[in-house]
């Protein structure tokens, strides 16, 4: 089954290099990163129904984003905090994935 | 006289129920590349073996002018037969009958072969082609698939459960293969989500085929819901009769002892092994080395390949092998491998077959992604499933092993029975590379030349610490072998472990972390 000269990569672990090959699912992992509390991202795939807010607009802790129909339960999406929304990705209508960037927050 | 009329009348009513969807329905099935219920049976169980119940069993569909439909055998075909000579029971759903799709009358149908599989401890096979539940049957479907799970669940290290899935198997369905002991898959026939590609495009806007989302590749190398991928049915159907002569035929007996056979390997273990802890080679030839006419019988080929999982004999014996594979990510220890050798180890320790285990391990996976996936919880599984296991647990460390994995790969502490270590093996806290940089940080930070103190102190650490014979003298291990003597003593401690008895405190269950 495998191959003949297999393409043999480095591989550290614990400070030490090891000659290895990798797997698919290895390869496909996802890198981490640092969430920017600025942006606000869909939690759980949906559709978005209604869109509360505006570029520009002041919105305090708490108030609603935006109304996603998601598993066939209308989720409300709250401001994290206060402050100033500076732009708006979604429009009602549009089918999100989960982790979909909605708004950022200025 | 009126004898004769009612035997023809009889076979009459055999005959068309047997047609199953008739004939337009299974030239369909064989367009798409499939056998029919019928002829999977025929190919797995020994000639002329199968006897069937329930064939004259009709849907009770009442609404939306099911009453009107005739649905032979209500899709599913259940009866025993034999193996080897040995009995079998064993149902196929006939997609060629709506689809395959489950009614109240076709899980009841299921369930009877499961009740009689359990009560006559004999292995169940059980052939998944199916639509899915029969939406017009309303919540009778769900109730159907419940009591199928409730009887896997029973039935679960009593007697073998093989999950045999040629074809689609969505939705509930999906849970009954997953409770059970092996799920064989093949390549463009197989098919398990729990939504498919249909849902995830309405809802989600996202596009994948079935083959991408569910197939038979994704499931034997992502997902690991499958443990065995063929690239047909035939293939898939030899590799159901190789697994079934490994295992016992329920957990109050053993495996069959077959004729005792010497590796066929024609060149020497150590050969196999590099010098260089830092390079790779394929455990399996070492397994290879060891094992009856070098057959080994591997699981889960596919997924998390860096540990390997599978069955060989010893002495005529089954044994089950866990070993790293330095071949595929350096041999290391993460989510998906402890998962996968946990949940093999409590198989063997449930149907009596002892545990060979080969160690060459750095320890495991650094990263983010599997911290959050839970490398921990996963990893506890491993230590679980080694401690509970009361089967003879033999292990043979052939190079790394190194801090968690070390205690993790059936060391002695776990409760191994006999631990072997080739004098190659290195058994410490941690690699050297890792440990010289923390036990002699000042050193090499005040030195003139860091990089050339380093080297130094890795040197001085591997000389006194990477080797077995600082375990040894512990008692950790029991004995350093020369690497031609493994065979040899593998035979010797699976001898001495056959009539082992190792008492567990009384329990309900214990918890194990899943």
């Amino acid at each position: 089954m495998e191959e003949k000269n297999p393409n043999y990569q480095i591989f550290v672990v614990n400070s030490a290099r090891y000659l290895t090959l990798t797997t698919t699912k290895y390869e496909k992992r996802k890198k981490w990163q640092a969430l920017d509390p600025k942006e606000v991202r869909s939690i759980i795939p949906g559709s978005v129904i209604e869109v509360f807010a505006t570029p520009g607009q002041i919105m305090k802790s708490g108030q609603a984003i935006l109304t996603l129909d998601a598993m066939k339960m209308y989720t409300k999406v709250e401001m994290p905090f206060d402050g100033v929304i500076k732009s708006v990705e979604v429009a009602t209508g549009d089918r999100v994935p989960k982790n979909t960037l909605l708004v950022t927050i200025e | 006289m009126s004898f004769k009329r009612n035997i023809l009348d009889l076979r009459k009513r055999k005959k068309e129920a047997q047609q199953g969807g008739g004939e337009k329905a299974i030239e369909k099935q064989v367009a798409m590349g499939k056998k029919t219920a019928r002829e999977r049976i025929k190919a797995i169980l020994d000639e002329n073996s199968f006897h069937e119940y329930d064939l004259f069993v009709e849907h009770t569909g009442r609404d939306f002018d099911m009453e009107k439909k005739v649905l032979h055998g209500d899709g599913v075909i259940i009866g025993t037969g034999t193996m080897y000579n040995q009995p079998v029971a064993i149902y196929a759903q006939d997609f060629t009958v709506a689809g395959g799709s489950l009614g109240l009358m076709h899980a009841r149908k299921i369930t009877k072969i499961m009740d009689h599989a359990l009560k006559m401890r004999v292995p169940l096979i059980g052939i998944n082609d199916s639509g899915g539940a029969r939406i017009q049957e309303g919540v009778n479907s769900l109730a159907g698939y419940g009591e199928i799970f409730y009887r896997n669940t029973n039935a679960s290290g009593v007697i073998p459960q093989i999950s045999v899935i040629l074809g689609p198997c969505a939705g509930g369905a999906v849970y009954s293969p997953a409770l059970t002991d092996f799920v064989f898959v093949v390549e463009n026939i197989s098919k398990m989500f729990i939504t498919g590609p249909g849902v995830i495009k309405s809802v989600l806007g996202e596009e994948i085929s079935m083959e991408d989302l569910g197939g038979a590749m994704i499931h034997s190398e992502i997902t690991g819901n499958a443990h065995f991928f063929a690239k047909s049915e035939d293939e898939c159907f030899e590799q159901i009769k190789k697994l079934i002569t490994f295992i016992p035929w329920n957990n109050a007996q053993k495996a069959l002892k077959f004729p005792v056979q010497e590796p066929l390997s024609k060149t020497s273990i150590e050969e196999i092994v590099p010098i260089d802890p830092h390079h790779p080679y394929d455990i399996r030839d070492i397994i290879k080395a060891v094992t009856d006419g070098s057959d080994f019988f591997e699981i889960m080929e596919y997924f998390a390949r860096n540990i390997v999982i599978g069955f060989g004999r010893i002495q005529g014996n089954t044994v089950g092998f866990v070993a790293n594979q330095p071949m595929y990510l350096a041999g290391v220890l993460d989510c998906d491998s402890s998962d996968k050798a946990a949940r093999f180890i409590r198989y063997c320790d449930a149907f009596n077959i002892p545990i060979v285990t080969l160690e060459d391990m750095p320890g495991y996976l650094p990263g983010v992604d599997q911290e959050h996936a839970g490398v921990i919880r996963h990893g506890a599984k491993l230590l679980y499933a080694y401690s509970e296991a009361t089967v003879p647990k033999v292990t043979v460390i052939i190079r790394k092993a190194y801090g968690g994995g070390y205690i993790a790969m059936n060391s002695r502490h776990l409760g191994a029975d006999f631990v072997f270590a080739w004098p190659t093996a290195e058994i410490a806290v941690m690699g050297p590379e890792g440990a010289a940089n923390i036990v002699f940080k000042k050193e090499i930070e005040e030195a003139e030349n860091p990089a050339e103190m380093r080297k130094q102190k890795i040197q001085e650490y591997k000389d006194k610490f990477a080797n077995p014979f600082v375990a040894a003298s512990k008692g950790y291990i029991d004995e350093v072998i020369e690497p031609a003597e493994t065979r040899a003593r593998l035979i010797h401690s699976l001898e001495v472990s056959s009539s082992k008895v190792d008492p567990r405190p009384a329990r309900k269950h214990g918890i194990p972390p899943f």
